[in-house]
């Protein structure tokens, strides 16, 4: 009996044991002293330094730091590739400013963790003048922005753009692509009474429980003249423009103009369904396009579709501000050189130079009207119109927490749990406890 | 694993202790050996516990200056973080973690025990390619978990395989009890293998001539198993539900990668408390943390009380020695005369 209990003893330390260890991952210390904001001349300091960014796979960025590396042996530019996750790249740079690392020097940030990242002096203020900013897209020149201090270069941009089915609209005499909600829903009665087209449905975007939610939730609210804040901060969701939005979505499940299971999809099971030709219309970033008009037969759409700007409830919508910003970390030593590396990382000649090997969308809206560009990627002109128009996501410090909040109101409107009115009640007290916070 | 080695050093002092015969030097010298042992115990065990539970005693307090920049600070609040969990705003959310990781840990553990049993079985009979299907079999469980989640994502998205073989339009990752549904499947294919392959080794140590006496007296395949099979790979068997308890209580991959988080019918506790710390809230993960910690030792308490499960692996060398000493009489024994069947399992 005694040999017995001590069995036990042993048994439940050990249990003990093997639980502590792995109950207790994800716990790490915060809170730090905020360094203090500086002045452009206060960056200091010449020497090696570290890009770190999420991995790119057409090369580009490579061959950028390449170019740099070269004329520059002084002063490399090491690459610390962060896992493709946006989430964990965030985690990371996060973690490495708390512990104030000086591992990290250049930081290739989303655009929404801009202002996280400025509020908390995770990065350091940039001056204006050393920096094309006039020659750049003046949306994203403000994504790079926080309370007018600019925080970081921009580095690629990302407007949504609508893709259609330009063969079936054609066959069903709709010459124009919809520029509002109404049209769009008019094209699509004409194209799913064609035989051809019996099994398909008319519009997807991103609704399953992610940043697409709220990308497209932000999309459909500017696009009916709301927004999610006012220039204050204060949230605006429980207003007339903001329902008028939501019924849209919410309307477009219940009469089936968006198909049930778009509810699951993200950007990729979109991108599949419209390449299946499943859909007529499809709300999805430029990134798309390109295996659309793949020419190995892999796509059904190849020659048969179209862009143009998103469509909204009584014109062009406004589409939501995605891509890049390079900003440098406060913590990081030899800034001098970071700064420089920017400016020639951001600048027109190097944009230049990757547009050969990558379709990422440019900053400078010059690309955008040069031909020998457009002819490669024929969807600018349309992304330039979108990005004319775009309106960033939440500039918000907590973005993380309002993202969610976002998400946890929309997402049971577009099931039918809640009614669109309750949600958008729930999602705007919610909010203002966020930025009461 | 790491655990087993760790104790048994310690319990080895334990019988010596009892007899009397350990003197006051060789107990020094005993724990000078072990304090090596003990040290790094600390290090790796002590310190992140207590750690975490410091912090969990703390909330950071952020706000904005008048030039927008973040105050931060981190306020002592005691149990106030466990408070706001059991009683807050979000007291709700809390509540239903814990109730799916419970509902998760019972369907899977069960049906796993149920198909792993029945794997063994399989295994363990002696035909042509039996190897090949052994270490087949193992093929799910080698998989990263994050991988199978991605493999089943793929298969249970809306024009995925599955919808696709049964004719239906059920939208496995959206909300609901059919995205449960898939997190079971998806677990149970990759870890009843596990199960199996323990339960396997416990077969294969069941002395052959068991089953020979056990046919003599004309028992049939399904009183064999219930009679012999079954008590003799209880210790295997029980050491191998207390492994996938504690496993699937702090299940977090799979309904991650598979459905995604903040999702709420498939939300568990690690998931909530990876969420708070994703959003720089250390204390609230924290205490979600600790209190994951106490949940999984009060059910592995109550498991091991209960059922006496022998981890530590003390218990067999003794059982193995006592049937290799008298083999023949009291396996014989048991399969004549039905009512001694428990004496199987001593």
């Amino acid at each position: 009996m005694k040999q017995r209990s001590h069995d036990r003893r042993g048994v439940l330390s050990a249990a003990l044991v093997t639980v502590g260890v792995l109950a207790l991952t994800s716990c790490a210390s915060g809170a730090g002293t905020p360094a203090a904001p500086r002045d452009a001349a206060e960056l200091t300091g010449r020497g090696p330094i570290t890009y770190v960014s999420s991995p790119d796979a057409s090369g580009a960025a490579q061959q950028t730091i390449d170019a740099w590396n070269a004329e520059h042996p002084d002063e490399l530019v090491d690459w610390i590739e962060l896992p493709l996750d946006a989430d964990q790249q965030r985690q990371q740079m996060v973690q490495n400013a708390q512990v104030k690392g000086e591992a990290y020097t250049v930081l290739n940030l989303d655009v929404v963790w801009t202002s996280e990242f400025a509020a908390n002096r995770w990065i350091t203020a940039l001056p204006e003048d050393a920096l094309p900013l006039d020659a750049e897209i003046p949306a994203t020149v403000e994504a790079a922005r926080y309370r007018d201090t600019l925080y970081a270069a921009p580095y690629y941009t990302d407007a949504a753009l609508l893709y259609s089915r330009t063969d079936l609209m054609e066959a069903a005499g709709v010459t124009e692509p919809p520029e509002t909600w109404a049209e769009m829903q008019k094209a699509c009665d004409a194209v799913l009474a064609l035989p051809e087209a019996a099994e398909m449905s008319c519009y997807a975007g991103q609704f399953d429980k992610n940043e697409g939610l709220t990308v497209n939730f932000s999309e459909a609210v500017n696009s009916a003249g709301g927004s999610l804040f006012n220039a204050d901060g204060e949230p605006t969701v429980d207003t007339p423009e903001a329902l008028t939005a939501l019924n849209f979505l919410v309307d477009g499940f219940e009469s089936g103009m968006i198909p049930e299971e778009a509810i699951t999809f993200q950007e990729e099971q979109g991108r599949q369904s419209f390449l299946d030709g499943n859909l007529v219309f499809l709300r999805n970033w430029p990134y798309v396009y390109a295996s659309f008009s793949a020419t190995d037969g892999s796509s059904a759409v190849q020659d048969k579709f179209g862009t143009s700007p998103i469509p909204g409830e009584t014109g062009p919508g406004v589409s939501t501000l995605g891509g890049r910003n390079i900003a440098i970390s406060s913590y990081a030593e030899n800034q001098a050189t970071a700064l420089d590396f920017i400016a020639f990382f951001t600048g027109q000649e190097q944009q230049g130079e990757r547009l050969a090997v990558s379709s990422r969308a440019p900053v400078f809206s010059e690309f955008f009207a040069d031909d020998a560009v457009t002819a490669r990627l024929p969807y600018l002109p349309d992304l330039l119109t979108s990005l004319e128009k775009a309106q960033p996501r939440p500039k918000v410090v907590q973005y993380g927490a309002t993202t969610a909040a976002i998400q946890d109101a929309i997402y049971p409107a577009l099931t039918g749990d809640t009614s669109p009115e309750a949600a958008l009640a729930d999602l705007q007290q919610a909010l203002a406890d966020i930025v009461a916070e | 694993m790491s655990t087993s080695t760790t104790q048994r050093p310690g319990q080895r002092t334990t019988p010596a202790r009892k007899t009397g015969r350990l003197d006051l030097g060789e107990g020094r010298r005993a724990a000078l050996l072990l304090s090596p042992t003990f040290l790094v115990l600390a290090l790796v065990v002590l310190y992140p516990l207590l750690s975490a539970f410091h912090q969990s005693l703390f909330s950071s307090q952020s706000g904005l200056d008048a030039d927008g920049f973040v105050v931060e600070g981190d306020a002592f609040v005691g149990l106030g973080n466990y408070v706001q969990i059991f009683a807050g705003a979000d007291a709700a959310r809390f509540y239903n973690a814990l109730w799916n990781t419970t509902f998760f840990t019972f369907t899977t553990v069960t049906l796993e025990v149920i198909i792993g049993i029945a794997m063994a079985v399989a295994m363990n009979r002696a035909f042509r390619g039996r190897a090949l299907l052994r270490a087949s079999i193992l093929v799910p469980w080698a998989i990263p978990t994050a991988v199978s989640g991605l493999l089943w994502r793929w298969m249970f998205q809306a024009d995925g395989i599955v919808n696709t073989l049964t004719n239906q339009q059920v939208l496995w990752t959206a909300e609901g009890f059919a995205a449960q549904a898939a997190v079971i499947v998806a677990e149970v294919w990759k870890t009843a293998p596990f199960i199996g392959l323990l339960v396997l080794a416990g077969m294969q140590i069941i002395p052959e001539e068991v089953y020979e006496a056990a046919k003599l007296d004309g028992a049939n395949a399904w009183r064999q198993f219930v009679a012999i099979t079954l008590p003799l790979v209880r210790p295997a068997l029980l050491v191998a539900v207390l492994f996938r308890l504690l496993d699937s209580l702090r299940m977090f991959d799979l309904p991650f990668v598979l459905i995604g988080p903040r999702k709420s019918s498939v939300e568990t506790l690690s998931i909530l408390a990876w969420d708070e710390s994703n959003q720089l809230q250390y204390g609230t993960a924290s205490a979600f943390s600790i209190i994951l910690l106490l949940y999984v030792a009060v059910i592995a308490y109550v498991f091991i009380t209960i059922l006496g499960a022998d981890v530590v692996g003390e218990k067999k060398p003794k059982a193995v020695r006592a049937r290799r000493r008298s083999q023949e009489p009291p396996a014989a024994d048991v399969t004549r005369s039905e009512p001694t069947q428990t004496k199987v399992t001593r």
